[in-house]
Parts: C-alpha cells; structure tokens; sequence
C-alpha cells in the first residue's frame, strides 16, 4: 500500500486517529484493513458535486438518466454544497472567469476529496485554446481522473468512474488516471509492442483470429479486457510529476 | 379562514417592513443550469431589481472561427447551443450557401430538415424535463432523458455522434442518410408522442407545478419586441414570429404544421409551447420522410465547396491536390457580407458573416437567441420572488454556450 | 416588398442615407454617425417602416481599411431590426473610428443594452447615453478588446495563479500552428508593419521575417508576474 500512495501525499486523515487507539498488536495491519475499509466504505457511497458549465452537461444528463443510471454505482446523490461532497466534478469549459469560483468551491470541499474532469475541455481546454479559457482545471485544481471526449460517451464516463472508485477503495491519494482509449484488446495489446515486425505478425494472427470461426464473444472480449486492465495500465503519476513504475506490458 | 391572504400581502398589511437586501446567486447555483450571476436587490423576498450578469461560459467563439477555415467552424457552432447542435449547423450552412449562392440537392434539404427537427424534438424536451426537475418533479426528467436518448440514437446513427455531430458542410452534408434512417426515425416518433403524454399527465394537474409556472414570469409583446426576444418566449406572449412561417426557408412552406402561441408570457405558456412544438416537429418530420427521395445527390455538384470523394482522394492525384488545398487553404467564399436566419431551438438563431474572398472567416457573428431572451429575463423577475428565479429562468431556456459563445 | 423599405428610407431621408446594398436580398443602408439614433428613431417610429422588433446589433473591425484604399474609419456597426407587423426587415451600418463614441440606441429599442455592452467588451468602442456601459462577457479585470485584429487570440490574461506542478502543460502533438490554414493572417504582425501574412511557421517556411506575436503570453490580471517570464 505505502509504495502505491506515492511520495508526499498524506495518509487520509480519518485513519490516523483509529491506529493510535489500536495501538496493541500489529498496529500496522490494522491501520491498512481499516484504510481499506474505509475505502471500500467510500468508494460506494461518493457524493458528488456537480459543476456543470457546458455542453457536457447534457452527456452528464444522459449519465445521470435511466438508460445510463449513475445510481448503480453509488454516485448519485448530488450535494449542492461542497462542503458536503467528496467528489467534485468539472464538467465542461472552465473560462478564466469561472476559474475562481471552481478554485473556491474546491477549497471548500472537505478531506478526502476527489476531482474528475469530464470532457476534453477539462482536462486540456480543448479547441478552445484561446484568450477565455483555462487549458485544462489541472491548472488551477489536481484532478484524480481525466475523461477525454468532446464530451465523452457515457460508457466513458462509466468507465471514469469506476477507475476513480477503484483508486478510492485502494485508499490512493494523488496521481492522476486517465481514462484509456476502448479498444479491441487483441489489438490494443498488439500496439504496446511497439516492433513493426511484432506489430505485422501479431495484428496478422490477431485478424485472422478475429475473421475466422475463433473470434471471441464479445462476452468473452468484455471479460478479457477487464481482466487485462490492472490499476497500473494507465498512467500514474505521483504529484511531483514523475511517471510510477508500473508494469504495463504484458 | 376567509382571510385573503394574498391581498393582504398586496397592502403590505401582513408585511412587516424589510430593509432592502442585496443577494448574490451564481455563478455556479445547483437550481440553475448554466452558469449565471444575478445579483439581487430584494425587499423582503420579493426581487426589486437584478443585474444578470452572463459571460461565464464566454470561450471566444468568434474570435476562434476567425482562425481556421469556414468548414472549420462547424465544430464551434456545434457547441453554442449545445442542446440542439444539428440546427446550428444547418443555420451556418444555409449562411454560408447564401453568401457563396450555392442551392443544396433537394433530398439534402429534406434530411436537413428531418435532423433539423429531431434536434429540435431533444431541446425541448430537454429544457422542458429541467424546468420540471427543479421544481422538484423529478420522474418527468428520467422520462424526457429516456426519451431524448432515442432520439440521440437516430442522430448518432446518422452521424456518429451522440450530440456533437459537425455534419453540416458547405453545399450539403458529411454523408448521405444511411438505410435504414426513415424507418428508424419513424419508429422513434411513437415513443417521444407516448413520453410527453405521459409527462403532462403527471405535471399538468399538479397544483405545485400549476402555481409555480402559471402567472409567473409574466412578459408583455411590446416589450418583448423591444427587448428582441424571439422563440418559444417571444410566442408565449402571444406574437406568432417563427422563422420557418414568417420567412420560410429550406421546404417549410411545403410542409403544414402550426405555430402554438401562448397569452400571457409567463412561465406555463413557455412550458406548453415547447411541448406542443415538439407535437409540431412530429408532423414535419413524418412529412418529411414522406416527401424526402430515396436516391440522388447530398452534397452540390460544385469541386470548389465539396470535398472530393475519398475514393478519388486515395487514387488520383488531381483529387489529391484538390482535397490538400481545400483542408489548408479551406473553401473559397466570395467575399461579401450576408445575414442568414433560421428557427433555431431557442428562437431566431441568426448568422452575419464577413467574407474576404480567402478560406478563412473574416467575422462569423451569431445572433445569440439566448443572449436577447435572458435579457428580457430582468423583466420577467422584478417584482417576482426569490424561488420565482427557478422556473423564470429555467423556461428560458439559457445555453450558456450560445449566450455567452 | 424587400425594395420598400430602402426606396422609403432614401425618399424620406434623403441625403442621410449614404448608400444602400441588397446583396444576396438583405436590405442595407449606410448612414453617417452623426445621423444614428435618427435614422433608428425613424425607423421605429415611422408607419409604414414600424420596426418594432429588435433583433441585434454588432461590429466588424477593419483595422487596415484605409491602407487598402478603401475610405473609413475602423469599425463597422451594424444594426438588424424587423417589423413584427409588416415582417420586413434592414440592417443598418454606420462606421466609427477607434475610440469614437456611437449613439446609444437604448432609448429606441430597450434590447440594444447588452448588445452595445457586447461591442463595447469585445471592441471597445463606447457608447454615448448608455446606461450603464460595462463588459458583459469579460470579466473587468480584463485589459484589451478580444474582437479586435490586433488583439492575439493566445493571450490569456488569468484571474487565478495556475499551480506550479509539472506535468500539466498542455502539449499539442505537432507545433502552435497544428492543424491552422495557410489562408490565417497574423493581423498583429501586419498591423505593425510586418510583412508576415499567414501564420508565423508558415512565413518562416517562406523566409519572412518573425512576427510580433509569439505564441501565449501571459499576463495576470491581478499584475502579479507573468509566470512565463519567471522561468
């Protein structure tokens, strides 16, 4: 867990008292099932604050309504005050008018708290890189998780958060995730590579594969690439910028 | 108990006498979408003055356009009102074509039509399912939501994507209709009729909803006139302007609908029109499909505004040539300046484009419908009360991204 | 019925009328600025024109007119109005040099408030007998008018410090002028005396000398240090 948190981010402060009471025994193992806990206890009941400015409202919309039912993941219970939330979401443009008012309601918000940025215009500004906006919130708030897309598609949102809610129940503080492009894993795994002679043959079996009689259900795709996608597929970085060490290819 | 209360409160009998307060709300307030700063001067509860301050979204819009090439600004006008994206972009291709003379196909016009109406079908329920849900009814949202996502299924199937399409091109559209696009979009409209049945069932005898819509937000023609209010909110104070009547563009004089228009101008009126022009949009769109051909032509068989087919791009090198100029050089307007209007979800969506005979914009100035209504939003509000503001401004229907651009 | 309109105007105002256009069928009239609010008052208030409906107004800035040989000063207003009884419809220009004070039509359509403050945010050219003359889109730290040519799209002008960390810088994949028309003109760099015509990569492909805008500036509002200069 420790080598995970990254360097200089604090332990969330609500476990730090229970291991002092705990005291006897192994405190340390104590510490991390209560963190644990914690965080399982966290990830599922995330009350979000929604700072809606732009067109990605309407996406946010369409997650929020029956076909797409954030409720599902615990998610949906708006709080009106950030003061009552946890995580914070910056869906659309931040202009450098908004930018105070997002950088207050941040600071508001109590520990521990989490940011996804959803769109492309959160996380970078977009095409809209021009005199009025703020090239991404990271400028002015950290974010745990990037959602590209102009806006992004639902299942991405999903996906977004379900990441998030992984990193929360992993008591993971600092970092960002981004979301990683949906690809057909037989393929995505075959880009890691990189070698073009790798890249011929493998996307060669990998399209015979996927043409003939032997291609996976998409079930079984499904399955697949959620069993390939550990934590540490997607970029971690620690706060003082350096990439972690992860182990990406397979 | 036979005490009038509300008249007593016109006296100022019951009231005690308040100190004028001033009260902030916004820019990021949960009962408004959008982003909007009122600033209130208030004697009691009830709202003596308000300064609305918009800008809060502003994304220089017009000075990006000015940047890149014309077929380059679709994306941009894509996300102005971002409810209804596809009317944005026909509105910007009809300005376009005005001023480069160019006559679409006529089964172009018919698809942009039929898009055109669904994009409409989406706002409204849209806003309409907003206003609801902040004043507390909740399941009308889910059923709108529901609904506008099959609507977004045929846009999305058409265009690929679920609501920023960038479809419109100069002299036609990205692509043709795909198959099976009549069938399915007739197989949606049952669905839309049923859910917004089902929705005025459950909101219209509502005393709640009633009391806070009806007789609230109040807004005068001539005033709305002046103010140049045009849409749904223009029509509820009874004025029957709709561009698609009064100066019909593309087919809509060959197309029977009506214009609902309301009595009052206030919040209720506002909330029927919607529903009842998406009733309107129905009967254009199942006219549409009807009259639209099967085959022919999308885009105007003119090399200097339509890219050349890909086929052609990857084999010969004249298309080569033709479709690398064209992407860094961008199409050739003549120069000129022209004034296009169309209906758009909000009201007269209007564009003033300057042409100097290059590729790239000059000034594209939007005539922002939502900028002119939430103008006349002070009107609506002074003399209202602090929880009026929802329903006053949730009827107008504020884009942040068309209002502010 | 479109012809109306403009043979009214010319037969009632006369020499006030400069010059009209119908091109592509939108009826225009140019007036001085010295006639403005009297030929919008006309407008209003005249029977047979009855222009009621307010429907916009905005500015075209031509900040090189007069090097082009075309005679005028800088900015275009423009007007657009309709009769709501009559359903016809004019626009209505006058020009206006830079910080030259147009008449404020507010009196004769409430609607061109916000209007007039949306070109004096974005062009700067203020409004005589307006109201209450503020920017409307821009916050009022702001120090420029965006609209205008000269003004660089980059330019940011921050409310907010933007933190100090590494690895949130914006990096476009290609260069500033990815994916930007050849047809672009540097507007700043041709306004002061450069010969660059098209972006800046692209001139320096063709030998020109660099233009004057270069790339994002930053400049806080609040006159903190700019945090490019810092590095």
């Amino acid at each position: 867990m420790a080598d995970i948190r990254g360097s200089g981010n604090a332990i969330p402060s609500k476990a730090t008292p229970s291991k002092a009471t705990m005291g006897g025994g192994d405190a340390g193992f104590v510490t991390t099932r209560l963190e644990e806990l914690l965080g399982w206890a966290r990830k599922y009941s995330l009350f979000q604050y929604p700072f809606v400015t732009a067109c990605c409202g309407m996406e946010f919309m369409a997650v929020a309504g029956p076909r797409y039912d954030l409720a599902r993941f615990g998610a949906e219970a708006p709080r009106f005050s950030p003061r009552q939330a946890d995580l914070l979401w910056v869906v659309g443009t931040v202009s450098q008018r908004q930018a105070p008012a997002l950088r207050r309601i941040y600071e508001q918000m109590g520990d521990p708290k989490y940011v996804l940025a959803f769109g492309t215009c959160a996380s970078c500004g977009g095409f809209y890189d021009n005199y009025a906006t703020v090239p991404g919130i990271d400028k002015i708030i950290p974010v745990d998780v990037y959602v590209p897309g102009c806006p992004p598609r639902p299942e991405a949102v999903l996906d977004g958060l379900m990441l998030l809610m992984e990193k929360v129940g992993q008591g993971k503080r600092g970092g960002a995730l981004v979301v990683p492009p949906r690809e057909v894993p037989a393929m995505a795994k075959i880009r890691k590579k990189g070698t073009a002679v790798f890249f011929g043959q493998e996307r060669m079996a990998a399209e015979k594969a996927l043409t003939e009689g032997e291609a996976p259900s998409v079930g079984e795709l499904l399955e697949q690439s959620l069993a390939e996608r550990p934590v540490e597929s997607v970029t971690i970085l620690s706060r003082d910028g350096e990439p972690k060490k992860h182990d990406d290819h397979h | 108990m036979e005490t009038n209360y509300e008249e007593l409160d016109e006296d100022g009998q019951l009231e005690l006498p308040a100190e004028p307060m001033r009260l902030n709300m916004g820019p990021s307030h949960p009962a408004m979408h959008g982003t909007i700063r009122m600033v209130l001067d208030l004697d009691g509860e009830t709202i003596t003055d308000v300064d609305i301050q918009p800008g809060y979204l502003h994304r220089g819009f017009e000075k990006s356009c000015e940047r890149g090439t014309w077929n380059q600004v679709f994306p941009y006008v894509d996300r102005l009102n971002y409810v209804s994206p596809m009317l944005n972009n026909v509105g910007f291709s009809l300005a376009v074509e005005k001023l480069a003379g160019l006559k679409v196909p006529e089964r172009c016009t018919w698809y942009r039509m039929v898009l055109g109406e669904l994009a409409r079908i989406s706002d409204h329920l849209t806003c309409n399912s907003a206003s609801a849900m902040e004043l507390g009814a909740f399941t009308p949202f889910l059923w709108c939501i529901k609904t506008r996502d099959f609507v977004w299924d045929i846009l999305e199937q058409e265009t690929g994507a679920r609501l920023t399409h960038s479809f419109g091109r100069i002299g036609g559209m990205a692509k043709p209709p795909t198959e099976h696009f009549k069938e399915h979009t007739l197989a949606v409209l049952p669905q839309v009729e049923e859910s917004i049945a089902e929705t005025e069932a459950l909101l219209l005898k509502n005393r709640i909803f009633l009391d806070r819509m009806q007789n609230v937000g109040n807004l005068r023609p001539e005033r709305a006139l002046a103010l140049g209010v045009t849409g749904p909110v223009l029509r509820s104070t009874g004025v029957d302007y709709d561009v698609r009547k009064a100066n019909p563009y593309m087919f809509y004089k060959d197309v029977d609908f009506d214009i609902p228009v309301g009595h009052d101008g206030d919040n209720f009126d506002r909330f029927m029109i919607r529903f009842e022009e998406i009733r309107q949009s129905i009967r254009i769109i199942r006219q549409c499909v009807e009259k639209m051909p099967d085959s022919g032509p999308v885009n105007v068989d003119d090399p200097r505004f339509v890219y050349p087919d890909k086929s052609q791009v990857y084999n010969t090198i004249e298309a080569t040539i033709a479709h690398f100029k064209m992407v860094m050089e961008g199409v050739k307007v003549p120069a000129g300046e022209v004034y296009s209007y169309t209906e758009g979800g909000n009201g007269e969506l209007g564009f003033f484009i300057v042409s100097d005979g290059t590729g790239t914009p000059y000034r594209v100035r939007v005539r922002p419908p939502c900028f002119l209504n939430l103008q006349a939003c002070r009107e609506m509000l002074v003399g209202d009360m602090i929880p009026d503001i929802v329903p006053t401004f949730g009827s107008i229907n504020m884009i942040g991204g068309e209002c502010d651009r | 019925m479109s012809k109306k309109v403009l043979e009214r105007l010319k037969a009632q105002l006369g020499s006030k009328i400069l010059a009209t256009s119908d091109f592509r069928g939108d009826d225009e009239a140019i007036v001085a600025l010295k006639d403005w609010l009297e030929v919008a008052r006309f407008l209003r208030d005249d029977a047979e024109l009855a222009f009621d409906h307010y429907l916009d107004m905005t500015a075209v800035d031509h900040p090189m007119r007069e090097e082009s040989g075309e005679p005028g000063p800088r900015f275009d207003v423009v007007l657009f109005v309709r009769s709501s009884t009559k359903n016809h419809r004019v626009r209505l220009r006058t020009r206006a040099a830079d910080g030259e004070a147009v008449p404020s039509l507010f009196p004769v359509w409430a609607g061109a408030s916000w209007s007039e403050r949306e070109i004096f945010d974005m062009f700067g050219i203020p409004f005589e007998g307006h109201p209450d003359l503020r920017r409307i889109l821009l916050y009022p730290e702001f120090q420029g008018h965006p609209l205008r040519k000269d003004y660089p799209i980059e330019r940011t002008q921050p409310l907010v410090q933007y933190r100090d960390v590494d690895g949130i810088d914006k990096l476009p994949p290609f260069g500033p002028d990815m994916g930007q028309p050849w047809t672009r003109v540097d507007w700043a760099a041709r306004m002061h005396g450069g010969d660059v015509q098209v972006s800046p990569a692209i001139g320096a492909q063709q030998g020109q000398r660099p233009a004057l805008s270069k790339g994002p500036e930053y400049t806080l509002a609040s006159g903190d240090k700019n945090p490019a200069d810092a590095e």
